[in-house]
């Protein structure tokens, strides 16, 4: 038997210069200790690795930076603007993030508000676009809004990131309909980014037909995170092969499965 | 000469002998250059300028590295 559709036929992920296999995108933050992630990391199958830039801790003689535990020959490291509350702020955190690490590729993230940590679009906007002009290739964090999405694509956005739900919430994917508008309009790939709490909301976030996920918390903060990571890769490649497949229509009523003719008397 | 010169290192005031360059620096604090990014008075000095750029008094050092994060 000979299936039309399946991971070989799924053309890679590309996103500006570069192609991936994977369509599942991890963070490193929160995890109990390195090994554990480094293990959750690796049973993910995830390629895209975040990192967070900060502040070399001078009080502390161990070394605890994460270039110590992970291999960036072995993983694409995303740097992140986390943190950033202004335009200026999320450009000078890029620009530290590139020296640090091994690519032109960052996730920026321009929040507005420290409660819900929901981004500021319009500093997001400014922030992309001087970065894209000084050559980074800008994946960046933003609402399920097509207008702002549209916005960051015109601003030399490389990839598009709207949130399933706020950054940690575990909410899963509020507005399926937002991201299936954001997923028709744009042409840069679109990666959900925040808000996955299990692998059922990764599953139906790649149904919708965006090209990836990027989830950091719903791993971490599972009560066994390598066996979540584990879960999640299985739902993102489920999720993406079934929309692939395409799923049949809703009806409201019931069509019965088995014959209807040929019944007893 | 035993000058010294204070500098704010990642905001908290620090004193380093008159002369010391940003490589100095970093031995000082035992960080190994190839792990570290430094931003000098808001400029990034990359690994190969940090012997050659001296710390004068006042000046500001942000030293930054990778660390896990979403």
């Amino acid at each position: 038997m000979t299936t039309t559709v399946d991971t070989q036929t799924d053309p890679p992920l590309v996103i500006g210069t570069r192609a991936f296999r994977s369509r599942l995108m991890v963070g490193t933050g929160k995890y109990r200790d390195n090994a554990t992630m480094v293990r959750a990391i690796e049973a993910s199958r995830a390629e895209v690795v975040t990192v967070a830039v900060r502040r070399v801790d001078l009080n502390r003689t161990k070394q605890d930076g994460i270039l110590y535990h992970l291999d960036p020959d072995r993983f694409f490291l995303l740097a992140n603007t986390a943190g950033c509350f202004t335009a200026d702020e999320a450009i000078r955190y890029a620009r530290l993030g590139r020296e640090a690490g091994f690519n032109e590729f960052v996730k920026l993230e321009v929040i507005g508000d420290r409660d819900t940590l929901l981004p500021d679009t319009a500093g997001l906007i400014e922030a992309a676009g001087t970065l894209a002009k000084e050559g980074f290739q800008v994946m960046a964090y933003t609402n399920e809004d097509l207008i702002s999405a549209l916005r960051l694509e015109d601003a030399g956005c490389a990839a598009v990131m709207p949130l399933a739900s706020p950054i940690g919430s575990g909410l899963g994917l509020l507005n399926p309909y937002h991201i299936r508008v954001i997923k028709e309009r744009l042409t840069v790939p679109v990666v959900v980014d925040a808000g996955v709490g299990t692998a059922s909301d990764a599953c139906v976030t790649m149904e919708q037909g965006v090209d990836g996920i990027l989830m950091n918390t719903a791993i971490a903060e599972a009560q066994d995170p390598v066996a979540m990571a584990h879960a999640m890769g299985l739902a993102v490649e489920a999720g993406r092969v079934a929309y692939l497949a395409g799923r049949m229509p809703r009806r409201e009523i019931a069509v019965p499965s088995s014959p209807t003719t040929g019944l007893l008397d | 000469m035993n000058v010294s010169l204070k500098v704010t290192v990642n905001g908290e005031p620090r004193e380093i002998a008159a002369g010391s360059s940003l490589d100095d620096l970093l031995r000082s604090l035992e960080l190994d250059p190839r792990m570290v990014v430094v931003e000098h008075n808001r400029s990034i000095v990359r690994s190969p300028h940090l012997r050659e750029r001296r710390l004068e008094e006042g000046d500001q050092v942000e030293l930054v590295h990778f660390v896990g994060g979403g």
